[in-house]
């Protein structure tokens, strides 16, 4: 049970794929449009019901609850070597510019 | 009594939604069949630049420093001609309150909205000025929307929007993030409507005219430290208003000729409203997916006249690529010890090929940096590019193919900027607001002339060639 009053995050559907507009390209013509927004749980809930949350401005918005304290998972990604090789050209390059 | 909320009901009434939401009436400068009064609506819809140099300073915006970059101008000087290779300064934006230049804008929204008693602003946008508007709006003490496209239709997120996003809710603001898709902006009506918000738009007259105040210092700076004036400005170019608000406050320092040079990242190829495209670019501004359509259309923006139009002013427009802007956001760290955004970084690019073609006595100011972190810095970008299927390698830029490689210079030599013929682009343009017309007044001519910074020659002769008479 999620408790009236928790910190969620919600999914709902705004245009359906019929629903789009022409002027866009045939793969995002096939997928809906979908949003996500975040607020404070207006009834206790489980997860994945259709329910009404109240946003940090104080509206109220309906969708199907996926998330109890949503959190940030992105980072600095894999460690991407070639940047070192940028760090050796680059300063070797200057050096021998400084030599000459 | 509750109006319709459905696609086609709240679009079609856009006009009227716009009007309260940002209080300007845009028909009244609108003349002959496609003209309007440009100036005129930015000086009735703007504050005088030294309020606005105030309001800005009241609210910890702007004063930057100026950094010279010795070491990348040496690096410079290495491949250049003997005797040719810039000076290169950095307008070190970043250090603004929530680290980019759109401060500037927002700063100008929020006073807008908190003056005309506005209760809160909405901006929709994935870049630096949801978090400029976010924080701005805290300072203001108004509430604040953000709504983004953020995600493609298998909930993978960008990282750097993702980054956006939790900017904009540590400065307090309610973020609204979709799928991709144009129709965004149904959203964003629907909000500015059910809100009675202000509409923070990129767009506005006093937006725009923020970021005079940054062209206008970084001339100030560029003589305070070396005695002389910057003799190219390198602006990055997206929807327009950095290049056109800068071009402008230069303008209002100096009258010699300073050249502005817009610059973007060439993402040729890739559809900005594709689903299978949106995660397969490495920048989400400063690229010519935007930079090329607001050039040659400016009114595409979330207002009826943007103030944004950059071929008024600007003299060149270069491109770079993806590999060419991480190589040098990587070597900003490695050889000046300043970390920063790769999308602020497109400019710096373009300014270390640049610098090359001039001689060693001149100056050439990139005039803004951005901040980065998780989900921005141009290792998660690259990780990300590399998990989505892109390969990564070095080699000539000139094999980069936007959306399935991206080439890392193998040789400081070989970043070089690629040249966009402004002529072309002034065709588009004139082309673009006459679609609809078969014969346009003397004064719309003048107006065609004005946007495109060109003659009245150069436009007659457009308008021969598309079978378009005009009144002598």
């Amino acid at each position: 049970m999620i408790k009236k009053g928790s910190w969620v995050q919600i999914h709902k559907v705004v245009l359906k794929p019929e629903e789009r507009t022409a002027q866009i390209p045939e793969e995002t013509k096939k997928v809906p449009l979908e949003m996500w927004v975040k607020g404070f749980l207006c009834e206790d809930s489980l997860l994945h019901d259709f329910v009404e949350i109240t946003t940090l401005t104080g509206r109220t918005e309906s969708g199907t609850l996926i998330a109890v304290n949503p959190s940030y998972h992105h980072d600095y990604g894999d460690f991407v070597p070639e940047l070192l090789q940028i760090d050796k050209l680059v300063k070797t390059a200057l050096q021998e510019g400084k030599n000459e | 009594m509750n109006k319709p909320s459905d696609y086609q009901s709240v679009l079609s009434r856009k006009n009227e939604i716009m009007k309260t939401a940002i209080q300007i009436d845009y028909d009244r400068y609108n003349y002959g069949k496609i003209g309007f009064n440009y100036e005129q609506m930015l000086e009735e819809n703007s504050y005088p630049f030294e309020l606005t140099k105030a309001i800005q300073i009241d609210h910890g915006v702007g004063k930057t420093p100026l950094k010279e970059l010795k070491n990348l101008t040496a690096l410079a000087r290495t491949c250049a001609k003997p005797g040719k290779g810039a000076r290169i300064f950095i307008k070190d934006e970043a250090l603004n309150d929530s680290g980019s230049f759109k401060a500037r804008r927002a700063s100008m929204a929020c006073y807008q909205a908190k003056k005309l008693g506005f209760k809160g602003v909405i901006a929709a946008t994935s870049g630096n000025y949801g978090a400029a508007v976010a924080s701005q709006a805290a300072k203001y003490g108004i509430k604040c929307i953000i709504v983004q496209e953020c995600y493609d239709s298998k909930g993978v997120g960008q990282p750097e929007i993702i980054e956006k996003a939790r900017a904009c809710e540590a400065y307090g603001a309610e973020v609204i993030q979709t799928t991709v898709g144009p129709e965004l902006f149904y959203v964003f009506l629907k909000l500015l409507e059910e809100t009675g918000y202000f509409n923070a738009s990129l767009y506005s007259p006093f937006g725009v005219t923020g970021i005079e105040t940054l062209g206008y210092e970084l001339v100030e700076d560029t003589l305070k430290l070396t005695g002389k004036y910057p003799d190219k400005v390198v602006v990055t170019n997206a929807g327009g208003g950095n290049l056109t608000g800068t071009a402008r406050g230069i303008k209002r320092i100096t009258k010699r000729p300073i050249e502005i040079i817009g610059a973007s990242v060439n993402l040729k190829g890739l559809h900005m409203a594709s689903d299978t495209d949106f995660n397969r670019k490495s920048f989400t501004t400063g690229h010519t997916g935007f930079g090329i359509p607001f050039v040659t259309y400016p009114d595409r923006s979330d207002v009826p006249r943007s103030a944004a139009r950059p071929l008024r002013y600007m003299d060149r427009y270069v491109t770079v690529r993806q590999g060419e802007v991480f190589f040098i956001t990587e070597t900003l760290v490695a050889l000046e010890g300043i970390e920063r955004g790769p999308a602020g970084n497109i400019s710096l690019a373009a300014a270390f090929s640049l610098a090359q073609e001039m001689d060693e006595n001149q100056i050439i100011v990139v005039q803004e940096t951005e901040y980065t972190g998780a989900g921005k810095h141009h290792q998660a970008q690259l990780s990300f590019a590399r998990k989505n299927g892109i390969d990564i390698r070095f080699g000539h830029p000139s094999e980069e193919i936007p959306g399935v490689n991206i080439i890392l210079p193998s040789d400081i030599s070989l970043i070089k900027t690629e040249e966009l013929e402004l002529d072309k682009l002034r065709v588009s343009l004139i082309k673009n607001l006459v679609k609809n017309e078969t014969s346009l007044f003397k004064s719309d001519l003048e107006f065609l002339v004005e946007e495109t910074n060109s003659s009245v020659e150069f436009v007659k002769n457009v308008l021969k060639a598309n079978h378009i008479q005009w009144e002598e």
